[in-house]
């Protein structure tokens, strides 16, 4: 058939300039000596034991896990909550909090990264490691927002309202019905925040960019004075973290649900 | 349990500790910048509280004007680039098996949430002279010998849409996924080629949505804050660029906050237009 020739041809032409890059840097990444060569001269995984050996990529590194924990996790303190409130309840001024909730992200980054400089430049606490971490979870608080909404407009309201009828109060409804029901969306909130606060660059840097490295600021920082194999090595693995998390969350949820494969109401 | 008014203040009670945290660690941040677009600079240290318009005088300078011109240039050709290979791409992709779809979300994904400075630096490292797709040519016969493609427009422009096609994608998907599949049916059976029901049944259905998306992929694009700078020339520097090498290198901080209160008030402008779009869609 013509069309499936062409339509694979089309698909793979799009999956060939998503992936070349990152082909590229795979590729850089195995080079025996410290050049760029592609195709890579010898075969080396030094340079992936250097993110783990180096002292100062693995502060790196853990600068970066540490701070995509918490602030993942703050991230989903904030949501849930409001999540679960804008759906218990019929308060329209509250919508205002959800836009709040959504407008960092729709914004361009630099705005949400200045902003936070401005606040924590004029309250005096420029360059603790907390601050990124507050305006890493601020600034993503809108990933597990989506999910959880979605996540709540997807219980069906009658086993609430059969559990309330039974006698279970507002505590004892959210524990044992609400909650197992919206795990996967709480979840995949926490990892799409985790993944996102990873890779994060702009934010980071105008909070902490002066004090502490993250594992993008590092190589960016890098860029600037020359490049080392051990920064490809580096991109390899955010790509394989990445595609790691979507991975699972697409194994043990609806993924395509996630992205508004259905309508919220049905 | 149906949906009710809070009655007591208790029952506001969940609201407190979100609506605490995006007041203070936002609205006050945003309110702040805002402030500060207004503040005099202080070339010793950050800057002194004042109330004046010179850093928003600057914006009539022909340096600005250029860089501002540039900026929306750049990010329509990538919202139009993007838009152009992403909208036949979505389509088919909702039409392929669910398997195969979850695999392309997963990868797309992967690559959104790549960081910029990933992205300029696996691009920079393949539109290098050294390990770069020039060798490729090379090895194939097709050019003499590798050449560097880095700095220059193309590159960005390039860098750009890598960035931006996976959001396109997502972007389109929930509409594309969700389309009436009779519609594309009712064209064939009338005797429409795929090709033709496509142009003339699905893209004049969604016409709302691809101005939107356009819409949404410019927005997108005009945040990009990395890639101009490794990938192109001062040249091709954006607002965002500009607007981060202000408050990081020269330290001119109530300039760079009225840049971004001037970004902020686009996008806005923008963003309440996508919704006017959407609107209209659901009226139709």
């Amino acid at each position: 058939m013509k069309q499936t020739f062409l339509r694979r041809l089309y698909f793979a032409a799009v999956a060939l300039f998503l992936a070349a890059p990152l082909i590229v840097v795979a590729g850089v990444s195995v080079n025996e000596k410290q050049d760029l060569a592609f195709p890579p001269k010898g075969f080396s995984l030094a340079w992936y034991a250097q993110i783990f050996a180096d002292p100062e990529w693995r502060k790196a590194l853990i600068a970066s896990l540490s701070l995509a924990v918490t602030a993942a996790a703050l991230a989903v303190a904030i949501a849930l909550p409001l999540a679960w409130f804008l759906w218990r309840r019929i308060a329209p001024w509250a919508n205002v909090f959800q836009i709040l909730g959504l407008a960092p992200f729709i914004l361009p980054p630099v705005i949400t990264a200045l902003g936070m400089l401005t606040f924590w430049a004029t309250t005096g606490f420029y360059g603790q490691p907390w601050t990124a971490v507050i305006s890493h979870a601020i600034f993503f608080v809108t990933l597990p927002l989506v999910t959880l909404s979605l996540g709540f407009a997807s219980i069906d309201r009658s086993l609430v309202e059969a559990a309330a009828t039974m006698g279970a109060d507002d505590r004892t409804v959210l524990k044992t019905v609400v909650l197992p029901l919206i795990r996967p969306y709480l979840v995949s909130g926490y990892a799409f925040a985790f993944v996102l606060s990873l890779n994060e660059y702009i934010v980071a840097y105008m909070t902490i960019g002066f004090t502490l490295e993250t594992l993008p600021i590092k190589i960016f920082n890098a860029l600037r004075y020359g490049y080392t194999p051990t920064m490809a090595s580096v991109s390899v693995f955010f790509v394989a973290v990445a595609a790691l998390v979507f991975g699972l969350i697409a194994r043990f949820g609806d993924i395509r649900r996630l992205l508004g494969a259905m309508s919220s109401e049905s | 349990m149906k949906r009710e008014a809070p009655k007591s203040l208790a029952d506001y009670s969940p609201l407190f500790f979100p609506g605490l945290m995006l007041i203070v660690f936002f609205v006050i941040p945003f309110s702040t910048m805002i402030a500060v677009s207004f503040f005099q600079r202080d070339p010793s240290g950050f800057y002194t509280p004042d109330f004046v318009f010179t850093n928003y005088a600057r914006f009539l300078s022909l340096f600005f004007g250029k860089v501002l011109g540039f900026s929306l240039v750049l990010a329509v050709m990538v919202a139009i680039c993007c838009v152009v290979i992403a909208f036949p791409f979505t389509f088919l992709l909702t039409k392929r098996p669910r398997k195969v779809q979850t695999i392309w979300l997963v990868c797309l994904l992967s690559v959104l949430s790549l960081s910029e400075v990933i992205i300029g630096f696996a691009w920079s490292t393949l539109f290098s002279r050294t390990a770069g797709i020039t060798n490729l040519f090379v090895a194939i016969g097709l050019m003499k010998e590798p050449v560097a493609l880095l700095p220059s427009f193309w590159a960005v422009l390039t860098g750009m849409v890598y960035q931006a096609l996976p959001y396109t994608i997502l972007v389109l998907y929930p509409a594309l996924v969700r389309l009436d599949p009779t519609l594309l049916e009712a064209a064939r059976t009338l005797g429409a080629s795929p090709v033709r029901a496509f142009m003339n049944v699905v893209v004049p259905a969604l016409r709302n949505t691809i101005v939107a998306t356009l819409i949404m992929v410019f927005v997108f694009a005009l945040g990009s804050y990395l890639l101009p700078q490794i990938l192109g020339r001062p040249s091709h520097w954006t607002l965002s660029v500009l607007i981060t090498d202000q408050a990081i290198y020269q330290s001119n901080m109530p300039f760079a906050a009225a840049m971004a209160v001037f970004l902020v008030l686009m996008s806005l402008a923008l963003v309440g237009l996508t919704l006017l779009v959407g609107r209209r869609e659901n009226a139709l």
